[in-house]
This record gives structure tokens, sequence and C-alpha cells, in this order.
């Protein structure tokens, strides 16, 4: 038993170093794009990498925003604010009528959520592109929020969520005389506010880090979120690695802050979509 | 006589819930099936025509049966499977031993080690596949002069150039992209697991290994067989990393099937083409979800 004890120290001391070595792998491309971003040229194409910018210059900065990279920063984050609001606005309700009430067609509704969340949500991109140009959304950032509110992912994390509503309380009102939306505001809401957090952040990072969508439906340079910002100065000067890590800090950095300041509620997000209701 | 009257009120309750349900659900609805069901059908459906910027006439199965005869479709068919029948074991396995290795650490531990194999997942694709692009390039990257100052090279290699070499490249960089999911998935779970069966597992003896299989494991399964969907669908539908890298070269070595969607319908504007192939990919993801999903049923305890 002793042996077996010290077995499983040693053991622990070979994991702890081992996910130390990860971690650092793990951070290093992040690393790479910020310090990548203040070198200057010569630092670049050095032949023995600099570890860390010796001459540190904002030129690669400079640059960037001779672009519109600010406009393009903006609309990243209006594109993943509006659908972050629609989609807590419309899956809190929808997720809240599919766990508290029992309505006819219920069941096939569910089953019609469950089928598309299977799916593979890029292959109705090329339709969906005829879509918006049929609505005269083509170039236009409302063709990236609408298609992100419609995928059922938060409807089912809501819903999740709302099971933990007592059926008890909801009557309690009812006898009350409280109306739907009263009951909805004054019971539900509250209950389920953990859940619209990590909805909330979910939603910000993954429609935020959305490239494919945004790819398809944005064109002009006016329109471009960050994202494709970035993947446009590597398709226009591939080797000016500088500029393009100027372009992907810019991109990366503000949604890694806010993923550290919420990630208590993304990791909550993440766990109960899994657990299949 | 009142068994009619509990009917009939019984009946107007469930009108009044479904339709007071219905308000609920409209807003959600309205997006749901505009934007995706509406799209869905769509695409089915056009992928019985030839349709193009100046045409749009009904082929029946051809696009299917041109499909099939394209080698450049076999081609990246092939290649989309190795990368799923590549990543899907390696993401699961290793995300189940970090899963493993870090639910019992310190809560802050933890949570700094969860945070960092998330993070390449937060810092977004395009980020990630630019700077993993210099990384590998041939003249300035850090692996070549890395490998060559360690005399493992003779020569700089051009890693997403050479056909041999590039989906290599796309493989791991999607790795590094996949795992963070599944580890917060896994250290959720065992966290879950009943500590008392652990504890008189313990108590009766049981190696580290045999609690593992034992106990943990059987637990865990729904979760292991979610992280194989997630895992599976995410590599089937490979895009931005070979879109931003190589653009499926050199010579279609790493053409994925979504790759060639996007190529098909964007760049040539075939776009029943190319629905046809999306309708393709999204029956064979739904043949393997379905699998996952029958062996979820039969295995799990509850």
């Amino acid at each position: 038993m002793k042996s077996g004890v010290k077995h499983t120290t040693t053991y622990d001391v070979i994991v702890m170093i081992i996910m130390v070595i990860l971690a650092v792998l793990f951070i290093f491309p992040v690393y790479w794009i910020v310090t990548g971003s203040f070198k200057d040229a010569a630092a670049i194409n050095a032949a023995i990498p600099e570890w860390f910018p010796k001459n540190p210059t904002t030129d690669n900065y400079v640059r960037l925003f001779d672009k519109p990279a600010m406009q393009w920063l903006f609309n990243s984050v209006f594109i993943a604010l509006m659908s972050m609001a629609l989609t807590c606005l419309t899956a809190a309700m929808a997720g809240y009528a599919l766990a508290k009430k029992r309505f006819v067609g219920r069941g096939l509704l569910f089953t019609f959520l469950v089928c598309a969340m299977a799916l593979p949500k890029q292959v109705v991109l090329v339709p969906l592109l005829k879509e918006m140009s049929f609505l005269g959304l083509h170039d236009n950032i409302w063709a990236v929020i609408l298609p992100t509110v419609g995928w059922p992912f938060g409807v089912f994390l809501m819903k999740q969520f709302s099971e933990t509503i007592p059926t008890e309380m909801l009557e309690a009102v009812r006898i009350d005389g409280a109306g739907e939306i009263q009951t909805f505001l004054t019971i539900v809401l509250p209950i389920v506010k953990p859940g619209i957090g990590a909805l909330a952040i979910f939603t910000f990072i993954t429609t935020w880090n959305d490239y494919f969508l945004q790819l398809i439906m944005l064109n002009s340079s006016k329109n471009l979120t960050i994202s494709l910002g970035i993947a446009k100065l590597q398709a226009e000067m591939s080797n000016d690695f500088g500029l393009i890590m100027a372009g992907a800090a810019l991109g990366a950095i503000p949604i890694i802050a806010i993923f550290l300041m919420f990630q208590k509620y993304f990791t909550q997000g993440i766990t109960m979509g899994a657990v299949k209701g | 006589m009142r068994k009619k009257n509990v009917t009939t009120r019984s009946k107007v309750l469930v009108m009044r819930e479904t339709r007071s349900a219905y308000l609920f659900l409209l807003p959600s609805l309205f997006f749901f099936v505009g934007f995706v069901i509406i799209p869905m059908f769509m695409c089915l459906f056009t992928s019985f025509f030839n349709y193009t910027m100046s045409d749009f006439s009904f082929v029946g199965i051809g696009n299917y049966v041109e499909m099939f005869q394209d080698e450049i479709f076999q081609r990246a068919f092939w290649n989309t499977v190795l990368i799923v029948v590549v990543a899907v074991p390696t993401v699961t396995i290793f995300s189940l031993w970090v899963g493993s290795s870090i639910y019992r650490m310190h809560a802050v531990t933890r949570s700094f080690f969860r945070c960092v194999f998330y993070l390449p997942v937060v810092t977004g694709t395009v980020a990630v596949a630019v700077v993993w692009k210099w990384m590998f390039n041939k003249y300035t990257g850090l692996f070549n002069t890395i490998l060559s100052g360690v005399g493992a090279i003779d020569q700089n290699v051009s890693w997403l150039g050479d056909e041999k070499t590039a989906i290599w490249c796309i493989i791991l960089i999607l790795f590094t992209t996949s795992i963070g999911q599944p580890i917060v998935l896994y250290v959720a779970a065992l966290g879950n697991v009943d500590t008392s069966l652990v504890e008189a597992a313990e108590v009766d003896g049981a190696t580290d290994i045999q609690t593992f299989w034992k106990i943990k494991w059987p637990s865990i399964m729904p979760t292991t067989l979610y992280v194989l969907v997630i895992t599976t669908i995410n590599s089937f539908q490979c895009f931005a990393l070979i879109q931003l890298l190589t653009s499926g070269g050199p010579k279609h070595s790493t053409d994925t099937i979504m790759y060639y969607i996007y190529y098909e319908a964007f760049k040539l504007n075939r776009y029943g083409f190319g629905n046809a192939m999306g309708i393709f990919l999204a029956a064979v993801i739904a043949i393997f979800s379905a699998l996952q999903f029958k062996v979820t049923k039969s295995g799990s305890v509850d």
C-alpha cells in the first residue's frame, strides 16, 4: 500500500511536468503573435529567432491603423453584441416554453431542434447566401447576425436551465392572477439568469470567431470583421508577418481578455449544453 | 357526464397553454425556421438542379453522379476521412488524459490549465492560422530554425508547400484547436463521478487503473460519446484552416469536402453541385452521429 502511494506521487510529478510543458506550448502561439507584432522587419526575418523583440517598434500598428482596422474591430463587436442580445432574449423565452409548458407539437418541435443541431451548419451556407441576397442583405453585417440567432444551441441551453424552475412556483403566481409576461419577468428570468450569463458569453465568443459565415456574407472593406481583416492582410501581403501579427493581436487580445473575465460562466455554458435532455 | 366535463376543461387548458407557449416560441422560431430550416430545404431542393449564375435547370441526380465521378472530390473525400480518422481518436484520448490529470488538482491550478488548453479556441481560427503559417514558413519560420539548429533537417522544409507534410500540419493545428471543449467537458464529468463509489473501491484495494475502468469510465461514457460526436462533426467540416493555409494545395493534397464545396459554390458559382456535396456531407455526418447516439443508448447505464 505504501509503495502504491509513493508510486502515485512520482506519477503526479511527471504529469505536472508534462502539463507545464504542454501549457507553454499552448500559450506560445499567442506569445509569438504579441511579440511578433512589435518586431521590425529585420527581427521578423532574422535567421536566429528573437525570442523577445530587441528593438520593439509600434510601426506595425501604425501601418495597421492606416487600414480600416478600427472599423473591422467595431464590426466584430457589433455583430457579436447583437447576436448575443437577440440570442439570449429569444432563447430564454423559447427555452422556458419548451421546459415548462405542455403544448401541442412540443415533441415534434423538439425532434426538429435536435436534428438541426446534429447537422453541419456550414452546409447551409450556400442557400443562406442566396437567401440573404434575395432579402437585400448581401454584404450587410445583419446577414451574419440573423443566422447566428437562428442556431438552436441557445434554446437547448436555456431549456436545461429552465427545467430547474419549480413548477409549484409558477402555479402559485398563476393562482394569484399574474399574467404570462409578468410570470416570465418576475419568476422565470431571475431563476435562469446564470444560464443567460453562460449563453451570452458563449454566443459572443463563438460569433466573434465564426470565420466561414463572415467570409461568405461580407465583401467590401468597410464591412469586414477583424477576422476577415487579418485574412485579407495575409492574402495581400503574405510575408509581412509583423503587420499580420499586429492584426492578429488586435483580433485575439480583446476576445481572450473577455474570455478570462467571464470564463466561469463560459465553462458552465459548455457543460450544460452538452447534457442531453 | 363528469368525465366529459373534465376532458373539455383540460382541452381548453391545453389550448390556452399551447397558445401561450407558441407566443413565447415565436421570436425563436422566426429565426430558426427562416435561417436554418428554409436554407436546409433549399439546399436539398437545389441539389437536383444545374444551378449557376445563368442557369437553373432540373438535372435529377446529375450532380450526385458527377460528384462520385469527380476525381478531385474523391481526393477531398479521402483527405477528409484521413483528418477524421486521425483527429477524432487522438483528440478524445488526449483530452480524456488531460481531463483526468487536472480534475483532481487544486481549483486554481485546474482552472489555469483548463484556460490554457482552451486558449487556441478563443484566440480564433484566423489568428491561430496566421501565426502557424509564419512558424511553418520555409525561410523565416520557427520550425525550420529549431530543427536545423538541432540538426534534425539538412535544408529548410516547405512544410505547407509539400504534398507529404501539408495535411499533417493541418491536422496538428486542428488538434490544438479541438481539445479545449472536450477537456472542459471531461473535467466537469469526472468531477460529477460519485465519490463514495470511488472511495469504496479504494478501500477494497482496487488499483487506480481498476477504479478508472470499473467506476469512472462507465459514468463518463455519455461525455465520451458527446465528445466523439462533436469532434467528428468539427473534423468533417474542416475548412478555415485549409482556406487560410493551403487553399487545398499543393496538388489537392489538402482539399477537404468542405473546402471543395466552398471552391465550387463560391469561386465557380456552381451552387447546385456545391449543394449536392453539402447534402452528401450532411448525410455522412448524420449517419456517424446516429451510430454514435445508438451506442450511447445501449452503452449508458440509465
